[in-house]
């Protein structure tokens, strides 16, 4: 049975539409899973002689110390982008198969899931290397054996709490606020957990404990699984109460108003679109890594006029990327209906718009790192506003992924989302700003710099109905092409 | 209303629409009745431009529909659950579509309200989107948003589909509604011989992409038809 099981599963990696793309998207997958293997490979082999020769401390104390770390944030990953698969298991349920079993495949597939291998990557060359030199070889295996379970209490964790919003953010919250208490010195969380991860390692029993936690998690999961497995309980959507929502103030801006309102409803209504919110909050705050010296390199000039286009451009890169994907499971809708382009292409350049004012206004915030700061964050947003909303418009005409809006998990790593054109487009967007920035930097003077961006975005500015007209014609010339990518459903 | 020139659709190789000459007069009834595979979903997308033709066009009201968008504002369709969009609640979704089509909120309530009873309680102030309604009130809701700012040319495909048999009724009445008014062009597909020889003042038969049979609905059209798909 299990055969059949696994032979299904094979059969949905291999047809699933991501992975049915061309062969250079494929190799480009392949490489990226390449690099993160060697990545992590190379911090287990390495990190165990960097600590010593660096730091001058015994590398698993450390690595214990900070483990309560790692952990978490492996499971607020999880929450983010691990894929929680109970929904295919839909059509088993009335074929001759026992529940049981079917719950312990759809539990045992997410064990075998990359979130869990990839910390393999880490943790077998680390207690390699802790055998090699000379650590008792019965407490490395049980450390590692006890971390491994931890990280697998992670899966089942995620599995339980999945799609509660709330969980997330309570441990985030946590999370962050231990880092903070702790880099501040006024209570370090690490002193109490080393004590239980470094005692995974110094005695003989404290390893049962991840071990019994996770055959508990298991038991749970499977419990909870087995009882939930009919199409009205567990294997139910969630379903909203919903709000009939009129935005009337925006009807006097006629068909555009009528587009901008469905937009609104489109980000608030949809897990994949709020997203998009979320990530321009954090990239709201991303101007902070430059120029307050938490990272040595960002200091330069260059990047802190990058570092200023982000600030304001989160919401930018991040929705007006998927225009008009955002759209696509209702395209043939959008098409037979009587829609001038102009109007829907204005609607979503003013949503944009609208979102990168209200950004830079937010980050007033920085005018405590200077005035500088903040202007450089100003000429960002001028920049964003008059040239990158019409390049983010025009490269998302040439995207043609569906999108499941009512799954978050999508978000990250989108394969293909990755195109030649997009990527091109993306020289102007940043490249750009910041060979203007230099060039006003070190020809002139910083001031010039930030004047040159302003001044080159305003320029952009003039040339809107020409990006609206290409726009247009992209929208125009792919038509069906778009039509028929959208009917396929990942 | 509708001239259809030597329409031709090939996929790899395969011709799966191939009609060489209809004609669809404005005003007229039009049924479309075929097995799966026959065509009929393929014939609504090329007359919606949704697809492009391999050969031939489509004029609607003598305008090509490949060519020009000016057929839009008098043309309404639902052919599946890609015309909805999953995230507004059913009163969103009209007013979205009546404000594309110049209808303001009055117009849309007015008829909502007289087509009450078609919703049968499921549909208005269920505070629900419309992701979250079945595939039969779905389907209302997308079969009465086609009527919204009273369209020339509408378009059902498989209306009377995953419907109640209540709702079933009431769809033929609003149909047979829209077929007296001489204005209305109204096309739709079915399955269902007898459904669509209630409807239809003219039966088009397609099988295998070609259409086999081309009939005023009289007495025996049922008949005649059923003849013909029995095997």
């Amino acid at each position: 049975m299990f055969k059949q099981f696994i032979r299904l599963e094979w059969k949905a990696f291999t047809r699933a539409s991501s992975f049915a793309t061309n062969v250079a998207i494929k190799v480009f997958m392949i490489l990226g899973a390449l690099y993160f293997g060697a990545a992590f490979l190379l911090l287990g082999v390495g990190s165990y002689y960097l600590i010593k020769e660096e730091l001058h401390q015994d590398p698993l104390v450390l690595v214990s110390k900070f483990a309560i770390y790692y952990m978490v944030a492996d499971l607020l990953i999880r929450f983010f982008i691990q894929k929680i698969p109970v929904i295919n298991i839909r059509p088993l349920l009335v074929l001759p198969i026992k529940r049981g079993k079917i719950v312990n495949f759809a539990l045992g597939k997410t064990a075998i899931s990359f979130f869990n291998i990839v910390h393999s990557f880490f943790f077998i060359p680390f207690s390699i290397v802790l055998l090699v030199e000379g650590y008792d070889p019965v407490n490395v295996i049980m450390w590692h054996v006890g971390m491994m379970a931890l990280i697998y209490c992670n899966n089942f964790i995620n599995i339980l709490v999945n799609d509660k919003d709330w969980v997330f953010w309570t441990v985030a919250i946590i999370l962050g606020g231990m880092g903070i208490i702790q880099y501040y010195s006024f209570f370090d969380i690490t002193i109490v957990t080393s004590m239980f991860y470094y005692g995974l390692y110094s005695t003989y029993y404290m390893f049962i404990i991840p071990v019994a936690v996770l055959a508990g998690l298991y038991y749970i999961c499977f419990k909870y699984f087995s009882d939930a497995l009919y199409l009205d309980t567990g294997l139910k959507g969630k379903h909203e109460i919903a709000q009939t929502q009129d935005y009337k103030w925006l009807n006097q801006f006629g068909v555009t108003g009528t587009f901008i309102k469905n937009d609104i409803k489109l980000i608030l209504r949809n897990k994949r679109s709020k997203q998009t919110l979320l990530i321009s909050v954090m990239f709201l705050f991303y101007g902070l890594l430059f120029g307050s010296g938490a990272i040595e390199v960002y200091d330069g000039p260059m990047w802190k006029i990058f570092g200023g286009i982000f600030v304001t451009g989160g919401f930018l890169f991040t929705f007006g990327q998927f225009v008009p994907s955002w759209d696509s499971s209702y395209y043939p809708l959008m098409m037979s209906q009587n829609i001038q382009y102009r109007e829907y292409i204005a609607a979503k350049w003013w949503l944009v718009v609208v979102v990168t004012v209200v950004s830079s206004l937010l980050a007033t915030f920085y005018l405590y790192f200077g005035v500088e700061m903040y202007l450089l964050i100003l000429a960002g947003a001028v920049y964003n506003i008059g040239v990158n909303s019409h390049l983010v418009l025009l490269g998302g005409a040439f995207i043609k992924t569906p999108i499941d809006l009512a799954s978050s998990k999508q978000a990250f790593g989108d394969k293909k989302a990755f195109n030649l054109k997009t990527f091109l487009l993306t020289i102007p967007k940043l490249l750009v700003p910041v060979l203007l920035y230099a060039a006003g930097y070190y020809l002139i003077s910083p001031q010039a710099g930030i004047a040159f961006v302003a001044a080159a975005g305003v320029l952009g500015f003039a040339f809107r109905n020409k990006v609206f007209k290409m726009i247009e014609k992209v929208y125009i010339t792919e038509k069906y092409e778009t039509l028929a990518a959208y009917k396929q459903k990942n | 209303m509708i001239q259809i020139n030597n329409l031709v659709k090939v996929y790899n190789g395969v011709t799966v629409l191939n009609i060489g000459n209809l004609e669809i007069q404005k005003g007229e009834s039009f049924g479309l009745v075929g097995n799966n595979g026959a065509g009929k979903t393929t014939l609504f997308s090329l007359l919606l431009d949704l697809i492009e033709p391999t050969r031939g066009f489509v004029k609607s009201n003598g305008i090509k529909v490949n060519e020009s968008e000016a057929w839009k504002p008098f043309t309404a369709a639902f052919l599946d659950e890609s015309f909805l969009i999953g995230y507004l609640t059913p009163e969103e979704y009209f007013y979205f579509i009546g404000e594309l089509r110049g209808q303001n909120k009055a117009d849309i309530d007015t008829l909502l309200k007289k087509h009450e009873d078609f919703f049968n309680g499921e549909i208005l102030n269920k505070k629900k989107y419309l992701r979250d309604l079945s595939k039969g009130n779905q389907k209302k809701v997308g079969i009465i948003a086609t009527l919204i700012g009273n369209p020339e040319v509408i378009i059902l495909d498989e209306p009377f589909a995953n419907l109640d048999p209540t709702t079933q009724f009431r769809l033929k009445k609003i149909i047979k509604e829209l077929a007296d008014d001489k204005n209305v062009t109204i096309l739709v597909s079915s399955h269902d011989l007898a459904h669509t020889t209630e409807v239809s003042d003219r039966i088009v038969a397609m099988h295998k992409g070609e259409i086999v049979k081309d009939i005023r609905t009289s007495e025996e059209t049922l008949k005649e038809l059923e003849e013909f798909f029995a095997v």
